[in-house]
């Protein structure tokens, strides 16, 4: 059971470095929030694995839930400008 | 800034950055693996703290100046945004105007099970892992969403209301100090006795708050939507 364990943890690890590195580098904005969401997920996750539940529950709804919003209609409305222009 | 400067800039950024990480990876490895810091301090006095969830045990009561503080930085935060943007809606919630009857259909499902969730975490921080600030971020969460479904829900709101959604929080937290100290005992020294209902009620106006302040944030810092900006996306 403890190298599932230790197998998930690592994954989850390698995946959060894979997103911040990808919503970091990548061109498009939309795929740049969309990883930067999925982190969020993956820290919630990780904030549960080290018992935290109360900071995973916060990270899951603010961090990933109305940043990942707020973000996404900011990268809607700059389109948006960029269009009329 | 021309291409030279910017691959100058960006190889000392990755160079802060690892030094960064390796302090912090230092400081981690040198952690004592056996201490519990004043976790043991925090369960032993539980009993009189009016919660028997350590977490909002630490948070509402041992520590409730800093929650206090954290009230007041947010609402720091949406006058700064109010300030700065002015309120009204920002034009992407126009665009989902285009009515969208599964979204609807969704958000009319969602909306009042999100409520109910809401209200539920408020009770469970009680006892369990929960609290005003996850409540009222889902709380807050639904508001945003029934914008994003093209619902202006806020521009209704009377002047007057939104002000009081947005303080209430802090007014409650700093009245019950207030009142505390008026009955002989130090700024938010909850008896013993009524500490449970005490910290409910802070929580209840601080989760109304907290929610009323995200939505805020995320609408340019005014809580009441500007209709006469709605309707110009249509």
């Amino acid at each position: 059971m403890d190298i599932f364990i230790w197998l998930f943890d690592l994954t989850v690890c390698a995946v959060m470095v894979l997103l911040a590195a990808q919503s970091l580098m990548v061109k498009d904005l939309f795929w740049a929030i969309v990883s930067y969401i999925l982190f969020g997920l993956s820290l919630a996750l990780v904030w549960a694995r080290l018992g935290a539940p109360d900071v995973a529950l916060a990270e899951a709804a603010i961090g990933a839930g109305l940043t990942g919003a707020l973000l996404l209609t900011t990268a809607a409305a700059i389109s948006q400008v960029t269009e009329k222009h | 800034m021309d291409s030279s400067g910017w691959a100058v800039g960006s190889r000392l950024g990755a160079v802060l950055i690892a030094v960064i990480v390796g302090l912090v990876g230092y400081a981690v490895w040198t952690f004592p693996s056996e201490f519990s810091g004043l976790s043991d301090h925090a369960i032993a006095e539980l009993q009189h703290a009016g919660t028997s969830n350590p977490v909002t045990a630490v948070l509402l009561n041992y520590r409730s100046y800093d929650t206090l503080l954290e009230m007041a930085v947010l609402l720091l935060a949406v006058l700064a945004a109010w300030a700065l943007v002015g309120g009204g809606v920002n034009e992407v919630c126009l665009v989902s105007e285009v009515s969208n009857p599964v979204l609807r259909g969704f958000v009319r499902v969602m909306t009042p099970l999100s409520i109910l969730v809401s209200a539920h975490l408020l009770w469970l921080g009680d006892h369990a892992p929960g609290g005003a600030f996850q409540a009222g971020a889902i709380l807050a969460s639904a508001g945003v969403v029934l914008f994003m479904a093209g619902i202006d829900w806020s521009h209704k709101l009377p002047a007057w209301l939104e002000r009081v959604l947005l303080t209430i929080g802090l007014f409650a937290f700093t009245g019950v100090g207030i009142v505390l100290m008026l009955t002989g005992r130090s700024f938010l020294e909850y008896p013993p006795a009524t500490a449970k209902w005490l910290i409910l009620m802070i929580e209840v106006f601080c989760g109304v708050s907290i929610a009323a302040a995200l939505v805020s944030v995320f609408l340019g810092g005014r809580l009441r939507s500007r209709q006469t900006v709605l309707k110009k996306g249509s």
